[in-house]
């Protein structure tokens, strides 16, 4: 080692502390908490990352503070989840919190900053219960999962007026679980406001073992949309229907077993034409160019592509570094007013949303989700039109018509 | 409704009682053999649809063609286990077997999450698959061959049972241990061959299921109640009545779902199993006690 070397080393050492001093005292300090171990680990890290890529945006070339992320893990449970929220507000003394991705960590960590008033802003949970506590400090930039059930129906409504055709009858499926009660309760609702006629709810045990009499009962009532909410019975049902010859003409699916990896890949040509409920797709960068360009910045860094979780963490701390930079302070309080005025264009969103701005429970009410079609074996937006990649087949074509 | 809708889920209903009916003489072997109630059955069903998936997804074998290889592995594996467990528990309290394969269980679905991920796995483009189709209505291929597959290991199982001495021997240990003995049987052999045979039966179940089945580390839960209900109904310990009461549960199943709706399937036949345990206890088949 020579001297000069040691030199730059000792300066350079010298700089960095300087610059950390500075730092310290320009800092906007955001605390996060994610589930960064444990079984859904891997999302974390992605969002992280996510978090991470969104602040050096942000941060590059600005003149003022610069955004500080500190993170905190939750593990998934909502007691940590609250202990670190609480720790993050009186010891690392963050003028703003982020998190948590599972809803009911969303629910325990919002609590407490509630109670010590510091804005929350949640990017990625979608249980609706979150914003019908009408809290003062939470604020949710994703929409939940009853507007992601009334997609569909939106759906449904401008195909019947781009085609011409009345749809009319629409049957449920659903799986015995919460996720999937609460769905089939929500079609049932809409389906009443928006004109369609429910002609079958069908109900089925999850975990089992058959679904022979559940495909014959929907073949019985043939209505022509099937709105189906499975995970586990997903490829089952496809097969299923396929064996007895059923096949209503458009199969519109809950996300959940038919966004699964597996899906496509073990059904193959038999998945075609599904079309499934999805938060986020690389292809609507085609009618979006912002999308393409940030998705390739943040390729170069992590390669991988954003998906619907790292998507939304980054429009989430987007949104709040907006609120942040039009407070002009680190106050929570002048932060949580800017946030209420929030009125972001869907033209600066990689989102498909049509903006964000905040309704008085702190939900944003411009948000929406897309619809995805199976294509030649793999998933292609088909809605909302103006950001569809392909145009949607209607209806699905009948199984001894398909090669 | 048609006749003609009827009659398709009638044979529908036939068609997977099959595969009820084969996990469940497993299960009712086993018992009928050494009053031990085998709570890791579903895990061998697991294993035989893991060994079907392996043997495909490595060497592009189908499952059919490994079917043979498939039930010789889990006859071992039954054999294999009984040599290193349940013969330790054999004269063990009630409450003690129970807790043995019950925590067996337990250990056969954690092995199978942390080998082979907890991800549904298929197999895909099996020589069966689409449907059949007979006159005006159509069932799956791949549950048609099951359900003859079904047929011609439960008949195996009859012939074993009943046309060998080997088979024999085995009947008499079930009726009485004791007796079995003094006439010099090996009773311990016969109890390893029950697990043998009952383990081949639910690996046989398996692979039959894996061409139409997701194949995941806790796929045995979806099938083992089902088959504690049909040992019930066809009486414990009793092969033909097992074979009959899997076809019954499965018609019973699929018919009540489309009769009354498919959200009281499960319950129209738990409402069996009451209906049994209160008004005929031995079963149909089975002896009183």
């Amino acid at each position: 080692m020579n001297i000069t070397w040691k030199f730059k080393l000792v300066a350079g050492a010298a700089a960095l502390a300087v610059t950390a001093g500075v730092r310290a005292q320009q800092e906007i300090r955001i605390g996060v908490i994610y589930p960064l171990t444990g079984s859904l680990a891997s999302s974390g890290a992605e969002m992280r990352d996510a978090l991470e890529f969104a602040a050096d945006i942000v941060n590059t070339g600005r003149k003022g503070a610069k955004i500080k992320l500190v993170f905190a893990d939750h593990q998934g449970n909502p007691q940590v989840g609250a202990s670190e929220a609480e720790r993050l507000i009186t010891q690392e003394h963050v003028v703003a919190l982020m998190g948590a991705y599972n809803s009911n960590v969303t629910q325990t960590a919002s609590q407490v900053a509630e109670r010590d008033k510091i804005p929350f802003l949640n990017a990625e949970s979608s249980s609706p219960t979150l914003t019908q506590r009408h809290f003062k400090y939470f604020f949710r930039t994703t929409p939940d999962d009853a507007l992601f059930v009334r997609n569909a129906f939106d759906f449904m409504k401008d195909v019947e007026q781009a085609r011409h055709i009345k749809i009319g009858s629409v049957a449920t499926l659903a799986e015995n679980t919460l996720f999937g009660d609460q769905a089939a309760k929500l079609q049932q609702q809409y389906a009443a406001a928006q004109g369609f006629n429910v002609v079958k709810q069908v109900s089925y045990p999850a975990k089992t073992t058959q679904l022979t009499s559940e495909v014959q009962t929907l073949k019985a009532a043939n209505p022509t949309v099937l709105l189906q909410s499975s995970y586990s019975e997903a490829i089952l049902s496809m097969k299923t229907y396929k064996e007895l010859g059923y096949l209503p003409d458009m199969l519109i699916a809950n996300d959940a077993g038919f966004a699964d990896t597996e899906f496509i890949k073990t059904l193959g040509k038999d998945a075609e034409y599904v079309i499934s409920r999805e938060v986020w797709a690389l292809d609507i960068g085609d009618k979006k160019p912002i999308i393409k360009k940030v998705d390739d910045l943040f390729k170069a860094r992590y390669k991988i592509d954003f998906t619907g979780n790292s998507a939304r963490s980054f429009t989430g701390l987007m949104v709040l570094a907006d609120a942040i930079n039009r407070a002009g302070s680190t106050d929570p309080e002048a932060i949580r007013k800017a946030l209420i005025a929030t009125n972001i264009p869907s033209s600066a969103l990689i989102m498909p949303w049509k903006g964000v701005k905040f309704d008085e429970t702190g939900q944003n009410t411009l948000g929406a989700g897309i619809l995805v079609q199976v294509r030649d074996g793999k998933y292609s937006t088909v809605w909302p039109f103006d950001l569809a990649s392909k145009d949607v087949v209607w209806p699905m074509p009948k199984w001894d018509a398909r090669k | 409704m048609t006749a003609e809708l009827l009659l398709q889920t009638l044979a529908s209903g036939v068609l997977i009682g099959l595969i009820y009916a084969l996990v469940a003489i497993g299960l009712t072997m086993i018992f009928g053999v050494m009053d031990i109630v085998n709570f890791a059955h579903g895990e061998f069903l697991m294993l035989g649809m893991y060994s079907s998936f392996w043997l495909f997804a490595l060497f592009a074998l189908d499952p059919l063609v490994t079917l043979p290889l498939t039930v010789l592995m889990l006859f071992a594996f039954g054999v294999l286990l009984y040599k290193l467990v349940i013969r330790r528990i054999i004269d063990a309290p009630p409450l003690s077997q129970i807790f043995t394969t019950f925590g067996l269980m337990l250990l056969f679905r954690g092995l199978a999450q942390f080998f082979w991920k907890p991800d549904y796995r298929t197999i895909e483009n099996s020589v069966v698959s689409g449907s059949v189709h007979l006159a005006n209505f159509q069932l799956g291929r791949p549950q048609v061959v099951a359900g003859i597959g079904a047929i011609v290991v439960t008949s195996a199982v009859w012939y074993f049972l009943h046309r060998t001495k080997l088979g024999s021997a085995l009947e008499a240990t079930a009726s009485d241990k004791e007796a079995a003995r003094l006439m010099g049987i090996d009773s311990h052999k016969m109890f390893g061959l029950a697990w043998g045979i009952g383990a081949a039966c639910a690996g046989a179940a398996g692979a039959l299921l894996s061409t139409f089945f997701p194949i995941f580390p806790e796929v045995g839960a979806n099938f083992i109640l089902i088959a504690f209900v049909v040992v019930n109904l066809g009486g414990f310990g009793s092969v033909a009545g097992a074979f009959w009461a899997g076809i019954l549960v499965g018609v019973i199943e699929v018919m009540g779902g489309l009769l009354l709706g498919p959200q009281y399937k499960m319950a129209i036949v738990l409402t069996l199993f009451l209906a049994v345990l209160m008004f005929r206890p031995q079963g149909l088949m089975g002896k009183a006690q």
